[in-house]
C-alpha cells in the first residue's frame, strides 16, 4: 500500500497537471521535487521493497538479488555518506549551475535530472532508515550526523535559490519556491528523525531488558543464583 | 536508579528544540517579525542557521526519545530534566541572539524599529533562563551525588 501511494507520488511530478505546470513554474517544480525526491522514497522505502521482493521472487532471481545487494557499488552506494551527496549535492548541481535551464528545454536530460532525483532519495532513505535489512547499515550515530548534515545542506540551498535564483527562473517564483523547499522538506525531515529515534529507542529497550546497559547490573544477572543468597 | 545523565541530556536537547521552534513560529510565522532571509546574510550565517535548524529537529525528537525511554525505565526525574530544559533553552537563545543576530548578523529580531529594547530582553531573559538552569543543575547535582553516597 505504501509502496503503491509512494510510486504514485514519485510519477506525479512526470505525468499530468502538476507536470504541465512544472514546466513553466518553477514553484510547482520544487513541489514535485520534494514529492519525487523525498516523500515518495520515504513511502516506498518504508514498504520494504526488498524484503517483498526476496519473498515474492522465485529463488534462483532472489539469490542473484541478494548477491546485488550485497556487491561492492551498492555496499558503497547506500553508505549515508555516499548517498546524502549524490542526492543533495546533485540539488546543489542542479539549482547552482546552468543545469536547471539545460533541462527545461530538453526533455531527455530532464527525465535523467528527474531519475537521479527519485534514485537518489531512494538510496538516502534506504541508507539512513530502511527497515530492509542491510548487513553493511552504517551506525546510528553516523546515521543522524548524515542527516542532520543534510537537512542543513538542504536549509542552506533554499535560502541561496530564494536570494539568487537560478539561471532562467523570476525571481518572485524562486522566492515562493525556495519556501516550499525549505518548509515542505521539514514535515519528511521530521519524520527520517523520528524513525531513528524509534530504532534507538527499540535497541535501548533490548538492551535494558537484558540488563546489557548497566554494567552493575549485568554482573549481578551473570552471576549464579545460588551465590546470591 | 536516577540516571542524572540522561535526564540532564533529555532536558538540554528539548530546550534548544522548544526554543528553534518557538523562534520559528512565533517569530517567523505568526508576528512575522523575522525575515527568511534578509539579503545582508553572509555566508556563514546561512550554514549556523541552516545547521541550527537542522539540529534543532534532531534535538527535539531526541529529547523526546530520551524522555520516553526514562518513563519507560520508571527514572524519568523532573528537576533534573528541568535543569537541562532551561539550561539548553537559555543557552541558545543567548547564542542565537548574540552570535546569530549580532556577530553574524544572521536578520534581525524585528525591522524598521528600535533594536535595542528588543535586543535587551531576548538576550536578559535568555539569561534569566540560563541561570535558573545552571542553579537547578548544581542543586540536583549534590541530590544525585547525595543518593549515589547513601547507596
Amino acid at each position: 500500500m505504501l509502496f503503491l501511494i509512494g510510486v504514485a507520488v514519485a510519477t506525479a511530478p512526470l505525468a499530468g497537471p502538476l507536470a504541465d505546470r512544472a514546466a513553466t513554474d518553477f514553484r510547482f517544480h520544487m513541489v514535485g521535487h520534494v514529492l519525487s525526491g523525498m516523500a515518495a522514497p520515504l513511502l516506498i522505502v518504508s514498504a520494504a521493497p526488498v524484503t517483498l521482493a526476496l519473498r515474492a521472487l522465485p529463488a534462483e532471481w532472489a539469490r542473484t538479488l541478494t548477491r546485488l545487494l550485497r556487491s561492492r557499488p551498492f555496499v558503497v552506494l547506500t553508505h549515508p555518506v555516499v548517498a546524502a551527496t549524490l542526492s543533495v549535492g546533485g540539488l546543489y548541481v542542479l539549482y547552482r549551475t546552468g543545469l536547471y535551464e539545460a533541462s527545461m528545454q530538453q526533455p531527455l536530460l530532464h527525465l535523467v535530472v528527474h531519475a537521479h532525483v527519485l534514485l537518489a532519495g531512494l538510496l538516502v532513505t534506504f541508507s539512513l532508515v530502511g527497515p530492509d535489512p542491510a548487513p553493511h547499515r552504517a551506525g546510528l550515530a553516523v546515521r543522524a550526523a548524515v542527516l542532520v548534515l543534510a537537512v542543513a545542506a538542504h536549509n542552506v540551498l533554499a535560502k541561496l535559490v530564494y536570494a539568487d535564483p537560478p539561471a532562467g527562473v523570476a525571481a518572485d517564483q524562486a522566492m515562493t519556491a525556495a519556501q516550499v523547499m525549505y518548509y515542505a522538506g521539514a514535515p519528511i525531515e521530521i519524520a527520517l528523525f523520528v524513525l531513528l529515534g524509534r530504532e534507538w529507542l527499540a535497541r535501548d529497550g533490548r538492551e535494558r531488558s537484558r540488563g546489557c546497559g548497566h554494567p552493575a547490573q549485568t554482573a549481578a544477572l551473570d552471576e549464579p543464583v545460588g551465590d546470591r543468597q | 536508579m536516577a540516571r542524572p545523565g540522561r535526564n540532564l541530556a533529555a532536558g538540554l536537547l528539548l530546550g534548544l528544540g522548544l526554543v528553534a521552534f518557538v523562534d520559528e513560529v512565533v517569530f517567523h510565522q505568526i508576528l512575522h517579525w523575522h525575515h527568511f532571509y534578509d539579503r545582508a546574510t553572509p555566508e556563514v550565517g546561512l550554514v549556523s542557521d541552516g545547521l541550527f535548524h537542522a539540529f534543532s529537529w534532531f534535538a527535539t525528537v531526541a529529547g523526546l526519545v530520551l524522555v520516553s525511554s526514562l518513563r519507560r525505565d520508571r527514572a524519568f526525574w523532573s528537576r533534573r530534566f528541568w535543569a537541562g530544559l532551561l539550561t539548553g533553552a537559555g543557552f541558545f537563545q543567548l547564542y542565537d541572539g548574540l552570535v546569530q543576530h549580532k556577530v553574524l548578523g544572521l536578520h534581525q529580531i524585528r525591522y524598521a524599529v528600535d533594536l535595542v529594547p528588543y535586543d535587551l530582553t531576548w538576550n536578559v531573559v535568555a539569561a534569566i533562563l540560563l541561570v535558573i538552569g545552571l542553579v537547578l543543575i548544581v542543586t540536583t547535582q549534590r541530590t544525585a551525588r547525595g543518593a549515589a553516597a547513601g547507596a
